[in-house]
């Protein structure tokens, strides 16, 4: 709301500039008719030859103008644009939006109803319910996962059965609805730089990748601070979302560079929590969509 | 007395080689949106940065040194007298082609406000404002000691292109300067939007209207040999534009947190605009009207013709676009950039190129370029290129629209977002064959331009006598 000073400040000066065109427009009819010379022109002449003829306004132009003041004029009594006067018709793009969304609210209903009393198997099993679960999946969580759900790096596949966080139907219900946050902690302080590059051999190794044995083997032995976090086996932890390093499978990349700077810098791996924005029957229905991508 | 061309001569070139420039940049980036490897993973030649150099380069460089070099130029001639102050009229080129410079390695290193068409940041801003000022006074003292009684038309649109461009850099650039690169604006959340785009609609209104109005009004008439179709209409027009003009900015901002009080306001000004930009163009048009037979051998006319016709449309379809229920559509698609080119291919740079090849031959005390055949062959090739670039981008600018809003019963987007490019592709390659197109012109240009100036040193040309008329005789 504006205060009375600015509400009349902007009532004045915009209705003013209005009728102020609409003046210049009358005005200019009664003046400056005559010429002053024989052919036409103002009788001004510069540059040699530069002259004005003092022919009248268009009638069509005219009215053209005519036609958008007073279309101004009866837009700005019908919708609100005179400072805190509303508007006669009661406008405004809050109600239209909330009108649009309650619309497709009732349509919706009808259709999500069906799915409310389903569980992940029976969800999963439902053409119908899948068609629509792929196109949740295509408006929230492509733009990272990919439309076919195969990520990219930094953004995990959906469609292999590798999970870093478990891949149960509510293990995936709980990473839509509540998010998720890996910590990688960088090492080189604990490591040193010939640290780095012996356990770059050894994840190398471990992963079935070809590595340098004598480096590997020196890798090994210091494994423990990785232990922590992926499990003596190597083999990760659901709980903390600390990946298998054991198969050949890289969030972040898997060539020796890539697992140097995982090692050097750490990384932060975070899904946002959808639980707000999604409803709950949204999320169920995405859970079981990721299950049945995964082929699980 | 004589006249000083040299600054115009000087701003003549830049105007080329900075169109080249900007307009390469353009091309750049339109490849790059369709293949996006084109940034090579160089960080200063990523699109986010490109982009705004192209903008810049355009506007600032190519538009802003056609409006500098050419007023200087009709100032001289329509008010009979030497430019005031020649030392400060140097600085002001020289000024401002280091603010190009300094733009051309500030943006790509990506030191930016973030404001659109003000990204470049506070110590540029304070140059630019320094040397805005010295124009003003070159411009303006001009104006004072002219030897002519009446103020000619192209003359007020230049000024009022000079004083609006000060009120709207200043006002939108105030800021906090935190270090030499990086400074925060002094306003915040919608009043910084509204801001800012007060400025954005007013640079279209005043740098890339009122200035190539100006443009017109001098070169029109002077390359058609006949009198400007009606001063009555100049009057209207210029009051009308430049009182209705500075309302229409909240168009930008439809449907936003805008209040909708603003918006409406935004809307029905916009509208109003219609006729006095249409006034501009039918003065112009119907200046060359009677003239018609001229365009069988005279190509720079045919760029001129072009050029009002293509501010006719963008000027109709501006005001339609800022109707909420079209923006609704328009908004955020690749339509608002084929209006912005219909405007800034087919009216700035048409208006800029027609008024450089009827300057630059004058300059030499010539009545035609160095090749009047090769001036012809960029009519061509310019022309096509802009109906390549606007019509794909209409097309994609509709179509994205279309399927963004598109959606289906259970609530879900029909389209995700990477279909709605997939879709767009195609257009990006047409586009970026009109642009090429357009720059490949642009190079005609440079060539004739050399030869013309090439030809033999510039005469020095007398100032025309005093005239002073009717009740001030």
């Amino acid at each position: 709301m504006l205060n009375s000073f600015w509400n009349w400040f902007v009532i004045i000066i915009s209705v003013g500039s209005i009728l102020a065109c609409w003046w210049l427009l009358h005005w200019t009819k009664g003046v400056s008719d005559r010429s002053d010379d024989d052919d036409g022109s103002t009788g001004h002449v510069w540059d040699e030859d530069l002259r004005e003829l003092n022919t009248p306004l268009p009638r069509w132009w005219l009215h053209l103008f005519n036609i958008t003041i007073v279309f101004a004029l009866v837009y700005l009594v019908l919708f609100p644009g005179l400072g805190n006067f509303a508007g006669i018709k009661g406008w405004t793009q809050i109600e239209q939006y909330d009108a649009e969304i309650a619309q497709a609210g009732e349509v919706q209903k009808v259709i999500f109803a069906r799915f409310q009393d389903m569980d992940g198997d029976a969800l999963m099993a439902d053409v119908e319910a899948m068609d629509t679960a792929g196109r949740l999946f295509g408006n929230n969580c492509a733009m990272c996962h990919g439309s076919d759900g195969r990520g990219a790096k930094g953004f995990p596949n959906l469609a292999d059965n590798d999970w870093q966080w478990g891949g149960s139907y509510d293990d995936i219900l709980t990473s839509i609805n509540a998010g998720r946050m890996a910590v990688m902690p960088p090492h080189d302080a604990i490591l040193g730089e010939a640290g780095i590059r012996e356990m770059v051999a050894y994840v190398q190794q471990i992963a079935g990748q070809k590595a340098d044995a004598e480096l590997a083997a020196a890798g090994k032995t210091k494994f423990m601070v990785c232990a922590a976090c992926h499990g003596q086996d190597a083999k990760g932890n659901p709980l903390l979302g600390s990946p298998n390093l054991t198969d050949d499978i890289w969030l972040y990349g898997g060539n020796p560079e890539d697992i140097e700077l995982t090692l050097l810098k750490g990384r932060n791996g975070r899904m946002p929590a959808f639980g707000s924005q999604l409803s709950e029957i949204h999320s169920r229905l995405l859970a079981a969509y990721v299950k049945r991508m995964s082929g699980s | 007395m004589t006249y000083n061309d040299k600054v115009v001569r000087q701003f003549v070139v830049m105007t080329v080689i900075w169109g080249i420039v900007g307009m390469l940049v353009g091309v750049i980036i339109a490849a790059q949106l369709w293949l996006p490897v084109l940034n090579f993973d160089i960080p200063w030649l990523t699109y986010s940065r490109l982009r705004p150099l192209h903008t810049n380069a355009v506007i600032f460089a190519f538009g802003g040194s056609a409006l500098i070099g050419t007023s200087f130029y009709v100032v001289q001639r329509t008010c009979h007298v030497r430019l005031f102050a020649g030392g400060l009229a140097s600085f002001v080129f020289w000024g401002w082609q280091l603010v190009i410079l300094a733009a051309a390695i500030s943006l790509p290193l990506g030191w930016t406000q973030g404001k659109e068409y003000a990204e470049l940041e506070w110590p540029i801003d304070i140059l630019i404002t320094v040397v805005w000022v010295a124009y003003a006074v070159v411009f303006f003292g001009t104006i004072i000691k002219r030897r002519v009684s009446h103020i000619y038309v192209a003359n007020w649109f230049y000024a009022a292109f000079i004083i609006t461009i000060a009120l709207l850099h200043i006002v939108n650039n105030l800021s906090l300067p935190v270090t030499m690169t990086k400074s925060y604006e002094v306003y915040t959340g919608a009043v910084d939007a509204m801001v800012q785009w007060w400025y954005g609609h007013n640079a279209v209104g005043f740098f890339l209207t009122a200035g190539f109005l100006a443009m017109m009004y001098y070169f029109v008439p002077k390359q058609a040999e006949g009198p400007v179709y009606s001063y009555r209409l100049s009057i209207v027009h210029f009051w009308a534009l430049i009182a209705i003009y500075m309302w229409a900015g909240p168009h930008h901002l439809h449907y936003t947190a805008l209040p909708d009080w603003v918006q409406s306001l935004g809307m029905v000004f916009s509208l109003i605009l219609l006729a006095p930009s249409w006034g501009g163009m039918i003065n112009g048009v119907m200046t060359l009207s009677g003239h018609w037979h001229k365009l069988r051998t005279d190509p720079v006319l045919k760029f001129m013709i072009v050029a009002l016709s293509f501010y006719g449309m963008s000027t109709f379809e501006g005001p339609m676009m800022s109707i909420k229920t079209v923006n609704a559509l328009s908004h955020y698609t690749d339509w608002t950039i084929g209006h912005v080119h219909s405007g800034a291919l087919g009216w700035v740079a048409m208006m800029t190129i027609g008024s450089l090849y009827s300057l630059t031959p004058r300059l030499m005390g010539k009545k035609v370029m160095y090749s009047v055949k090769a001036v012809d062959a960029h009519f061509w090739i310019a022309t096509i290129g802009i109906v390549l670039y606007i019509a794909s981008m209409w097309i994609a600018g509709v179509m994205q629209g279309l399927m963004w809003r598109a959606f289906n019963e259970d609530g879900t987007l029909t389209y995700t977002f990477i279909e709605t490019i997939a879709a767009t592709k195609p257009y990006y390659v047409i586009r970026l064959l009109g642009g090429t197109l357009f720059l490949a012109g642009m190079f005609i240009m440079a060539w004739n331009t050399f030869k013309t100036l090439a030809q033999s040193k510039a005469p020095e040309f007398k100032a025309a006598e005093p005239a002073i008329w009717g009740e001030h005789a």
